[in-house]
């Protein structure tokens, strides 16, 4: 990581009609970091992502990408980014290469190069034993390997991936995690939305945490959790309708708990001590579960909801 | 074509290229638009022009009724090719399969996405009107050597009906919207002099189909298949490129309301 700034908005602002999709966000990425967007569904992150893509006409604020504005040079910004979108897609029309050579002639690159280069990204997205293979009946995971690497064949400084995991199984997950950490130590600056806290984790060197279009954080997990959270959680489940009558017992114990429709939550830096304190108060839940804070605890407690409902 | 160049207007091509590339295997599904016009020039052509036999051109000469028909139903193939294509296939491209979503993250700009596409129903518009001239030909209906010039002519029919579809087309909302093509379609394809002289209707309707876009592409088809050629053809020629270059410009536009947002 250098602190070269590749990414500057100030006071980003999108809005669709009376909607404000992203209420004026300041945001700084330097070049080689792994920066990321967490929030819940319409937070305003792909609203984000589309304006930082270039393909989305920023409302108001200042938005500086690679040292260039995108109202001015939107096609010279895009010709240096990969973008990995939401929803993978491909072109169904063609096969797993044609897919890749077909979109880095969008680049304006030789045929030659684009064959050169779909060589080596079908070896990095395991896909060179079905590249002659049509689109559709490829895994989910397959198709957002083919996805990133379509969106790498310009060789990008950055590459913008839109909730890169949703939808994969975790074995998937895990696989397209390792492909994104060989780009970062390759150098390639990633930019990723996520409602998924352990991707944020995983992933980001940097992030922020988005609700209703604003940030509400900004740190590195690490950080965010220490800021925002205490060291460990105690989750503790209660037969249906008994979890009210222990509220008041757990007065004191910890430094605050949260009441979920099917948990309670205990903020304590010690779990183990806390869960000792509740038995001798006499409270015996049905489960209990001493675990680490993790970016879904910030998130509650910057917002009191859950991430992922 | 006469579409003002812009900066980026050279990543068109490759928007051309991705359609040849994925028609590279469904070579056959091309076919498809060259069969019924191939159809109506048999039965009608042929069958009826046993019954009719000649008929009396807008210019004056008399000419088998098969002669008559075969260069109004080379418009036509130019016409459903490009419709075809630039209805249903862009349609589908737009809003189902967001090929266009993925094209416009790279330099590729709305301009580009217009401009290849309208070439690529261009060249779906010259691919039928050679085949279709070719079969004519064989059936011995085309005599003039000026008939060579009907396939740029065709594809002049292609980009104004390409272009202007594609437009209409990126207003559509439902497949339903799609269908209603067919009914303003049909009515060109039946009433634009196609199967009788322009001087059959009276002069009020004969201005009106002069108004309509596949008239000019029938008029412009028959002079060169008979070998009527003057300078008026010029006229129906400028008709169509300006309907082209206008469903461009609004295509584009258009791209760029949509997806750009």
């Amino acid at each position: 990581m250098t602190d070269e700034v590749l990414l500057s908005a100030r006071g980003l602002t999108k809005t669709f009609g009376d909607f404000v999709a992203v209420d004026g966000i300041d945001v700084e990425v330097r070049r080689g970091e792994a920066f990321g967007f967490l929030g819940p569904n319409g937070a305003g992150k792909s609203s984000t992502m589309r304006m930082v893509g270039c393909v989305s006409p920023v409302t108001s604020g200042e938005l500086t990408i690679l040292g260039l504005d995108p109202a001015v040079d939107g096609p010279r910004i895009r010709a240096r980014l990969g973008v990995c979108p939401q929803k993978d897609i491909l072109d169904e029309d063609l096969s797993v290469e044609e897919n890749l050579w077909v979109y880095g002639r969008f680049f304006g690159l030789t045929r030659a190069e684009v064959r050169r280069r779909a060589e080596d990204l079908l070896e990095f997205a395991q896909l060179t034993e079905r590249r002659g293979d049509r689109v559709e009946p490829l895994s989910g995971g397959m198709k957002r390997r083919l996805t990133i690497a379509r969106s790498l064949m310009n060789d990008p400084e950055v590459l913008l991936l839109d909730e890169p995991t949703t939808g994969l199984d975790p074995q998937a997950r895990h696989v397209l995690w390792d492909r994104l950490f060989r780009l970062k130590r390759e150098g390639v600056t990633l930019i990723i939305t996520t409602h998924y806290m352990d991707e944020a984790e995983q992933l980001c060197d940097r992030l922020v945490v988005m609700d209703h279009g604003r940030i509400v954080a900004e740190g590195s997990p690490r950080a965010l959790i220490e800021t925002h959270s205490t060291r460990e959680v105690v989750e503790l489940r209660f037969a249906v309708d008994e979890q009210e009558r222990h509220l008041d017992a757990l007065d004191g114990v910890g430094e605050r708990v949260e009441v979920l429709p099917d948990r309670l939550l205990v903020y304590a830096d010690d779990g183990d001590a806390a869960l000792a304190e509740l038995g001798g108060r006499g409270v015996h839940p049905l489960s209990s579960l001493v675990r680490r804070s993790t970016l879904e605890d910030v998130f509650l407690t910057l917002t009191g909801r859950t991430l992922v409902d | 074509m006469t579409v003002t160049a812009t900066p980026s207007l050279g990543l068109a091509r490759f928007v051309l290229l991705r359609n040849v590339t994925a028609f590279r295997r469904a070579w056959i599904l091309l076919l498809s638009g060259l069969v019924e016009p191939v159809f109506y020039l048999f039965s009608i052509g042929v069958g009826l022009g046993a019954l009719i036999r000649t008929v009396t051109t807008d210019s004056g000469a008399v000419v088998p009724y098969a002669e008559f028909v075969a260069p109004a139903l080379l418009a036509v193939s130019a016409m459903n090719g490009a419709v075809a294509d630039s209805v249903y296939n862009f349609y589908f491209k737009l809003k189902h399969a967001k090929v266009y979503d993925a094209m416009l993250a790279t330099p590729v700009s709305p301009r580009d996405v217009a401009v290849g596409e309208v070439s690529w129903s261009l060249l779906r518009g010259a691919l039928y009107s050679s085949m279709f001239l070719a079969v004519a030909w064989v059936a011995g209906l085309v005599h003039s050597w000026w008939s060579l010039l009907a396939v740029p002519a065709a594809t002049l029919v292609g980009l104004a009906f390409g272009a202007v579809g594609m437009y209409a087309a990126t207003f559509m909302r439902t497949w339903q919207h799609v269908d209603y093509v067919n009914l303003v379609v049909q009515p060109l394809f039946l009433f634009s002099a196609t199967f009788f002289p322009l001087s059959t209707y009276p002069d009020a309707l004969q201005w009106l189909v002069r108004a309509t876009p596949l008239y000019h592409g029938v008029a412009l088809e028959r002079a060169l298949v008979l070998g009527e050629v003057s300078w008026g053809l010029l006229w129906h020629a400028g008709y169509l490129v300006v309907l082209g270059v206008v469903g461009v410009l609004g295509t584009s536009r258009r791209i760029g309301a949509l997806l750009l947002t």
